[in-house]
């Protein structure tokens, strides 16, 4: 008997996200619900798994099997549940200060090491679970936080680029006020055999009420996005304010998985110990 | 092991090898002990180098015994010089006596006053000269034929020894090494002092001890492993990558530390046995990710190598001093599982039943190696294959209702693999509920509190948590690697018709305070010795209080390691 497709509430677990009103994190719960539902994906074989951070609870909110970890490491914990279980579709999920400051070497090695998963970062230039300090994407003049007073004066971080010159195959950015094209960026990463990365612009409507102007700001490549050349590539994310979206980079390299096929018993392999 | 250094009727016997760098001295030992270990010995060999990353001086230290040797001895009967270039950096560590004899080359120069000092006798043998004698002819093989006929070994257990560790460098190379070796052999036929040679024994491996960690790992059913390289530890890794793909699992050379924790933590996650090796440093990035593998109940083992500490230390020496960091190292309060081989031979079993205990009890498992145990070389009975009953307790048809942290009986909850259909959850260090769900509730954080503790607690692991030998009211309890030389120290008492026992512990944590209390009942004299300095086995049992006020304390940091006669002192003080 076909069992009927599930919808993307189907994928939502029943637990109330922490969240607060307004956030741009529940866009990208919503879409990537969409994005699983349009896959067709076996809840049952899909791992999600996250670091720390307001966006790190996004496990929890998706019915599937779920690893929120430690503040950083969401990526380092997903390679090594890929390497162990290539049959499961992984998705990482994380914020900018997770994923570039405090996860930043996981970040370089897992965009070179591409294995295949698709890794989301809901970017709001801020640390918002602690209540609003800067963040490796927080404009160097910001000067909000009680801890960095004068703006923290050095550049941001440029997660495209860095993913780039890291060696991903895959680099997107979306904008959470923007759902169907998120979804569609999603849908794509997913897809891709390899190490996707996604960029989500998703506003903090606590700490950056600011970024409500987002909403203008964001524009499409005025490139032709996307492009297998990496040169190409480079030049379109240096020429870019940050607030195009679209897929930026699409090309492909080995995927790196372990070949797991057993060849010999251990009693043999004792044997060389043997005099 | 049975013997008596100081007796000529000794039945060990002691060489060290030294030489500049490439001079081949640990290879010498090496064919020593595999050509001791034909002749039906059980050996041991450890090594010293100096700091360099490749060239330097290097030590090679061999004993050997028709018994289990698990130490080096007080004295050493034999010292064979290649040459004596930076000698003095060993000076400390190769004790001679008048009873000893020094295998050198004139050519070489003036035996050195530091070691002409004690009385030793030396034996003069034309390395050089005879090497040079042949087509790349190697002097070190002209030494080893010379030092074969001292230690009283036969010249085809010689050849057999040189077969098996050079056999890889191809056959003109052996066979080079075959003339040198002969030429050494015959030039000098007074042997030093003769034990009978035992003859052949079968069931015999040649193992160091950090591939004995990795046998006990892949006995204990590891398939996925995760590491970043660090001395003394990356051997394990090494010994590991090959043979996990030929299991069908595989190991991930990780960025960091950071990384191989939490990667293990996914993979086992994701149902796959996992462990991670490292030494002092890498432990120190780790314990958070112990601390997330400990509350989501993720098992992990991790194989720690213990070197000479705090910081970067002394890498290449050994040291028992990260227990500290082992027990009390993690945040919150956090119950875990500490082991401690006690011999090279033991890293097998001792490994195999923390991996095994982890996954039962899934929780994490730190096994405490150290350099002392892992890069040595031993010839000991094979460790014979144990199938251990402990298993990881899977949910595969969870019924509807599955709480990942369902409270039982033994406070031990099925856990469900991705891909079972409904069984999912969300693993989490957040504190949580028994369905897993994030919870700041003080009923839920005491109810997982007690049961992360009393898994622990209220299972009975055996007898296993230690080796107690010999009776009487006196008592040296140890741990780890400092119980082989603290069994010589027992057998050379008890030769002198005293009575002592002894405690090695192998379970650390959680410490078996009942059993520990009544293994030391009635004793008057308690010693616990370890390698570090301070005394941290020691301040732990003082703070389970489960030493009476009398109890002392022995501790020696490394990088020399404890001598026989060191412990025969302090037990007399």
């Amino acid at each position: 008997m076909p069992v009927p497709a599930l919808k993307a509430k189907d994928y939502k677990s029943d637990i109330k996200p922490v969240w607060c009103p307004g956030c741009g994190h529940f866009a990208v719960l919503s879409a990537l619900t969409k994005a699983m539902a349009h896959l067709g994906l076996v809840k049952e074989k899909v791992a999600v798994v996250s670091g720390i951070g307001c966006s790190s609870r996004l496990p929890a909110y998706i019915d599937s099997y779920g690893f929120h970890g430690i503040h950083g490491r969401a990526l380092a914990a997903a390679s090594g549940l890929k390497a162990a279980r290539p049959d499961l579709t992984v998705v990482v999920a994380g914020g900018d200060g997770d994923g570039f400051s405090i996860g930043g070497n996981h970040f370089l090695h897992a965009c070179r090491r591409n294995m295949d998963m698709t890794y989301i970062v809901m970017d709001n230039e801020v640390y918002g679970m602690t209540k609003g300090q800067a963040s490796p994407t927080t404009r160097p003049t910001w000067s909000n936080s009680k801890m960095t007073p004068h703006g923290t004066g050095i550049p941001c971080f440029n997660p495209a680029a860095i993913a780039l010159a890291a060696g991903a195959g895959f680099i997107a950015r979306g904008y959470s006020g923007q759902p169907s094209e998120m979804t569609r960026l999603l849908v794509e990463a997913i897809e891709y055999p390899g190490f996707a990365f996604v960029q989500v612009l998703s506003g903090c409507v606590t700490f950056r009420p600011d970024q409500r102007s987002w909403k203008e700001d964001v524009h499409p490549f005025i490139n032709d996005v996307p492009t297998e050349d990496r040169i190409k590539a480079a030049q379109i994310i240096q020429a870019d304010d940050g607030m195009a979206t679209g897929v930026i980079y699409a090309s492909q390299y080995p995927v790196w998985q372990p070949d797991n096929q057993k060849e010999t018993e251990l009693s043999l392999l004792e044997e060389e110990f043997d005099l | 092991m049975n013997k008596n250094q100081a007796d000529d009727s000794s039945s060990s016997f002691s060489v060290a090898v030294t030489g500049s760098g490439g001079s081949g001295a640990v290879t010498t030992g090496r064919i020593l002990l595999e050509a001791a270990a034909y002749s039906g010995f059980q050996g041991l060999m450890t090594r010293s180098a100096g700091p360099q990353i490749r060239g330097g001086e290097s030590a090679a230290m061999v004993r050997f015994s028709a018994d289990p040797v698990e130490c080096m001895g007080d004295q050493y009967d034999l010292l064979v010089a290649l040459d004596w270039l930076n000698i003095e950096r060993f000076a400390d560590e190769i004790p001679l006596s008048d009873k000893s004899l020094i295998l050198c080359d004139p050519a070489a120069g003036e035996v050195p006053v530091l070691l002409r000092s004690n009385g030793a006798e030396i034996r003069e043998v034309p390395f050089k000269v005879f090497a040079s004698g042949l087509p790349e002819g190697r002097l070190n093989m002209v030494a080893l034929g010379a030092a074969a006929v001292i230690c009283g070994l036969e010249l085809s257990a010689m050849e057999v020894g040189v077969r098996r560790v050079l056999a890889s460098k191809g056959e003109q190379v052996v066979e080079t090494a075959l003339r040198a070796l002969g030429l050494g052999y015959n030039h000098d036929q007074r042997p030093a002092k003769t034990m009978p040679l035992p003859g052949k024994q079968d069931n015999v491996w040649s193992i160091t001890g950090n591939q004995a960690c990795g046998v006990g790992a892949l006995r204990g059913g590891v398939r996925f492993v995760a590491a970043y390289p660090i001395t003394p530890a990356s051997e394990i890794l090494e010994w590991l990558a090959p043979r996990l793909e030929k299991l069908g699992g595989s190991l991930l050379q990780a960025e960091d530390e950071l990384a191989s924790i939490n990667m293990i933590i996914g993979a086992s996650f994701g149902g796959v046995p996992s462990l991670t090796a490292t030494s002092g440093p890498g432990l120190s990035l780790m314990v958070e990710g112990l601390g997330l593998a400990l509350v989501s109940e993720t098992p992990v083992t991790v194989v720690n190598v213990m070197r000479g500490g705090p910081s970067t230390g002394i890498p290449t020496k050994s040291e028992q001093s990260d227990l500290n960091i082992a027990l009390y190292g993690l945040h919150g309060d956090a119950p875990h599982l500490v082991f401690a081989p006690l011999s090279i031979r033991d890293c097998v079993f001792t490994t195999q039943w923390a991996v095994q205990l982890a996954e039962h009890l899934q929780t994490i498992s730190l096994v405490l190696s150290d350099q002392s145990l892992g890069q040595s070389r031993a010839i000991v009975e094979t460790p014979s294959a144990l199938d251990l009953p402990w298993r990881r307790t899977i949910e595969a048809s969870p019924d509807g209702d599955y709480r990942r942290y369902q409270i039982t009986a033994e406070n031990i909850s099925a856990m469900t693999l991705p891909g079972t259909p409904g069984g999912m959850y969300t693993a989490d260090g957040l504190e949580h509920n028994v369905r897993g769900t994030p919870s700041s509730m003080a009923v839920d954080h005491r109810e997982q509190l007690n049961k992360r503790l009393r898994k622990l607690e209220d299972f009975d692991f055996g007898d296993e948590w230690a080796e107690i030998e010999g009776e009487g009211t006196q008592c040296i309890i140890t741990w780890g690697s400092s119980a082989g030389v603290v069994k010589e120290v027992a057998w050379q008492f008890r030769q002198q018709g005293n009575a002592i026992r002894t405690i090695a512990i192998r379970l650390l944590a959680p410490l078996q305070r009942r059993a520990l209390s009544q293994a030391i009942e009635g004793m008057n004299r308690i010693l616990v010795v370890e390698q570090n300095h301070g005394g941290q086995l020691f301040q732990y049992l003082c703070a389970q209080d489960v030493l009476p006020m009398t109890a002392s304390s022995l501790a020696q940091p490394g990088p020399l390691p404890l001598r026989p006669g060191r412990i025969l002192r302090a037990l007399d003080e």
